[in-house]
């Protein structure tokens, strides 16, 4: 009961008048850094950082908090109408959210979107006030087996999701994991492939690759189609958004296995981006409308949406109770707080209980703010569609350009982009799959260093993947997920074959 | 002024506050200032640089804003090369760790610290050997002892990084003392301190500030520290226990001194008016109560060097480290 208590004083000081105004200001200033993709949340938090210190601590994280909402809110605007995601774990939103806008249900995609984020946050929070303590410490049982387990998986469960054939989706994740491999190797500090280009020393960064695989390879297909984006019937008025909440009850299980999956993956240092994309794999599999995942499913948008804000909002459990950000925003939220002289960690919950209570009531109220920001924008976002492409096309092409550069500040990153560009359309015409490519290259050299690690401490015996109840579990739904659509593929061959 | 120009933009709405204030040098940044951090975000040199960048902003230090930029590619090389090729550029300033000597070393990367301007070191970061509480272990002694008695390989010893300052320690510790270790290379010092409560490694030379909330907690122990004395700092920070308390190594039988260098650079080919600029820069910035408080949270040691002074501490550094990684094994063989 003592949490409650804390919570309603952390209400009272999160409700004063001006830590409500920075709660708006860090929500809009948030969504305009989501949606330039790029320009994600890490980056945004980093440069308003300096901005806060004038503050009184409380008002600051509240002000930052909100700026990492607010992104995680507009990472899905780009994502649904132009196939763009502005932050990783957007990625699987695209999958469905995009094809939506296309059929002329933007509005409905976003509302989805927007109210599954909400849902999601609103879950973790509420784990957060209930079992903070308890939670963070199993964050300690996760060592490099544990993490490449969780990894595995989310490759696992992956690989049954795609329509194409299993090996054209190998050949793509693969050539994920051989992007990722450029670069600084972490274990041995050897460089990797750079051909000593010093713009390859950092590899090939995700955002990069994704704007132009997705951004870019989607405006050279339609061009090649003929000029027509689709989606111009988009409806433009708010009762979309009612009429989307209508609906969105049915989806309940949904929404709840996401919820768990997402907090699940955030505590685990594993984070939002293989939240989002397992969320959808195992979704896609359960649900009764799977087998259409791809073709503009609402559950396909619910399911990473809840799942990444659920994971995203966990995610700041183990950065307060053990000082280990979830996420690379995250990462720079610590450096506020160690700026303002508070010390993360275990001590922090009995020391700076304002401020952590405070935090987290603002968690509830700068959510509940956000989601009402953005749904009373739906029907802006959803008439951009109605503008012409030979318009759009190009404001596209610059927002991915800036989106690019702003990454590094550097102009190489630009001509990348383009590079990925065409290789995203030659991809799409010959029918391979982009989603796993992008899962490797995200998350490729973080499974590589946690494999590489465990080999190092277990003096290279692949049995400390097994060593372990926590371990083996992982690793075994793992190789369930990958081998359970090897058999239903082949049996449907060989069904096939007999008939 | 082309490059980032959209994270300047963004900077200079947050740096709205800062104007007035004359400075006393005679030369003056005209533009907005790039702070260059050869690391990721959220790290050590990452946390100095952004307390910097506050504080200039929170007392109007600058007329120009001041923007950090993270540039971590190729362990810092990124950062570095990035700099030497801004030459003759006053608005850009790199802050330093130990990899300003060991990823040209360890990848051949073609830079050297020769290639930059020399502005000052800042500060000095001390370096702790940490055990889990639990363990049974309260001296440096009962540890090694313990490493001996067990096969080669079977302790782990979690750092930062692969061929950087926390490995070349671990292999100068297990030379002063005849052990094996197993290293194994982390992305942050977080990380390490949280795999360490964790018992997945065994022990951990972390800095002060990396560690500090776990001993905090009574999850971790410090045994002791690389440098020639305890640290300054007398307020007790975990168990009635200060920094202070902590012995040195050498003092505890394990003769090994290392201290990391956080310092400031600028670009190649800058006026000395340029250099003086910066150097009464971050005099003030040392004189503010936000800095001592950062120090004191971190237990850095709090030399301040400029000049032929700081140029030749760098120089012998440079030296040591070429031989601490030959040493090593850790020499870029040219593949």
């Amino acid at each position: 009961m003592e949490e409650l208590v804390n919570l309603f004083h952390g209400f009272a000081v999160a409700l004063q008048p001006f830590n409500i105004m920075v709660m708006l200001v860090g929500i809009v200033l948030g969504v305009v850094i989501g949606v330039l993709p790029g320009l994600g949340g890490a980056n945004g938090v980093a440069i308003l950082l300096p901005l806060t210190f004038s503050m009184p601590p409380t008002s600051a994280i509240i002000m930052l908090s909100c700026i990492y909402w607010g992104a995680l809110f507009g990472g899905a605007i780009t994502s649904i109408l132009f196939n763009i995601p502005g932050e990783p774990w957007s990625v699987a939103t695209t999958f469905d959210g995009y094809p939506m806008a296309q059929q002329g249900k933007a509005g409905e995609a976003l509302t989805a979107a927007f109210t599954s984020s909400f849902v999601g946050a609103l879950f973790a929070v509420i784990m957060i006030t209930l079992v903070a303590p308890l939670v963070a410490n199993f964050a300690l049982q996760f060592g490099p087996a544990e993490k490449f387990a969780v990894y595995f998986l989310a490759f696992c469960s992956f690989v049954g999701l795609s329509k194409e054939p299993p090996f054209k989706t190998i050949a793509a994740m693969m050539m994920g994991f051989a992007l990722a491999a450029v670069g600084l190797d972490s274990i041995t500090g050897q460089l990797r492939l750079t051909f000593g280009f010093t713009e390859l020393l950092n590899g090939f960064d995700f955002l990069i690759a994704v704007i132009g695989l997705f951004g870019i390879g989607e405006i050279l297909l339609t061009m090649e189609e003929g000029l027509n984006f689709r989606g111009g019937n988009a409806k433009i008025n708010l009762r979309v958004v009612l009429q989307t909440w209508k609906t969105l009850p049915t989806y309940w299980m949904t929404s709840l296995r996401s919820c768990v999956i997402g907090c699940w993956m955030g505590i685990t240092p594993a984070g939002a981006t293989p939240a989002s994309f397992m969320s959808y794999g195992i979704t896609k599999r359960v649900a009764k409308n799977g087998h259409n995942f791809g073709n503009g499913e609402i559950e396909g948008v619910i399911a990473p949406e809840t799942a990444a804000h659920a994971a995203g909002t966990a995610a700041l459990l183990p950065m307060l109770s053990l000082g280990v950000p979830g996420s690379p925003t995250a990462a720079v939220l610590l450096g506020g707080l160690l700026i303002w002289g508070l010390q993360p960690g275990p001590m922090l919950f009995v020391e700076q209980k304002e401020f952590v209570w405070g935090l987290i009531a603002s968690m509830y109220l700068g959510n509940l703010v956000g989601l009402v920001v953005v749904l009373t924008c739906v029907p802006i976002f959803a008439a951009i569609l109605r503008v012409p492409f030979s318009i759009i096309a190009p404001l596209i092409l610059v927002l991915c350009a800036i989106g690019a550069y702003s990454v590094h500040s550097s102009t190489f990153d630009v001509m990348l982009m383009l590079i990925f560009g065409v290789l995203g359309y030659l991809l799409k015409k010959c029918n391979y799959p982009l989603a796993p490519l992008v899962l490797a290259i995200v998350l490729g050299d973080k499974a590589e260093e946690a494999f590489r690690q465990s080999l190092l401490g277990s003096q290279g015996s692949l049995g400390v993947f097994f060593s372990n109840g926590l371990v083996s579990t992982i690793m075994v739904f793992g190789l369930i997920a990958l081998f359970w659509s090897a058999v239903q593929q082949g049996y449907t061959r060989l069904r096939a074959a007999v008939a | 002024m082309t490059r980032s120009v959209l994270l300047v933009a963004l900077a200079s709405v947050s740096a709205l506050c800062a104007s007035g204030v004359a400075a006393s040098a005679t030369w003056e940044p005209l533009r907005p200032v790039e702070f260059i951090v050869p690391a990721g975000t959220g790290g050590g040199a990452d946390q100095m640089a952004r307390t910097i960048q506050g504080i200039i902003t929170k007392h109007n230090l600058m007329k120009q804003p001041m923007v950090v930029i993270n540039k971590s590619g190729g362990a810092g090389g990124e950062g570095f090369i990035d700099v030497k090729s801004s030459s003759g550029n006053p608005h850009k300033i790199i802050i330093t760790l130990s990899n300003l000597f060991t990823t040209p070393l360890a990848t051949g990367i073609p830079f050297s610290w020769k290639d930059l301007t020399p502005v000052a070191m800042l500060a000095l970061d001390e370096f702790v050997l940490w055990v889990n509480a639990d363990k049974p272990y309260n001296t440096v002694k009962d540890y090694v002892d313990v490493v001996k008695k067990s096969p080669a390989g079977t302790i782990k010893m979690g750092g930062t990084g692969s061929k950087q300052e926390d490995q070349i320690i671990t292999v100068a510790v297990e030379k002063a003392t005849g052990t094996k270790f197993t290293y194994i290379p982390y992305k942050g010092g977080g990380e390490v301190a949280v795999q360490l409560v964790g018992n997945h490694i065994d022990s951990s030379v972390n800095n002060p500030i990396e560690a500090v909330a776990q001993w905090r907690g009574g999850k971790l122990r410090p045994l002791c520290v690389f440098d020639g004395k305890p640290m300054a700092y007398d307020e007790p920070v975990a168990d009635g226990k200060a920094w202070k308390d902590i012995p040195s190594c050498k003092s505890q039988g394990l003769d090994m001194e290392y201290l990391m260098l956080r310092g400031i650079f600028m670009s190649p080919k800058a006026t000395k008016e340029q250099v003086d600029y910066y150097i009464d820069l971050f005099k003030k910035v040392r004189e503010t109560s936000e800095w001592r408080d950062f120090m004191k949270s971190g237990a850095f040691n709090t030399t301040f060097m400029t000049g032929a002074d700081y140029a030749k501490w760098v120089e012998v550094e440079e030296k040591r480290h070429q031989v601490l990684m030959k040493e090593a094994g850790f020499l870029n063989t040219g593949n």
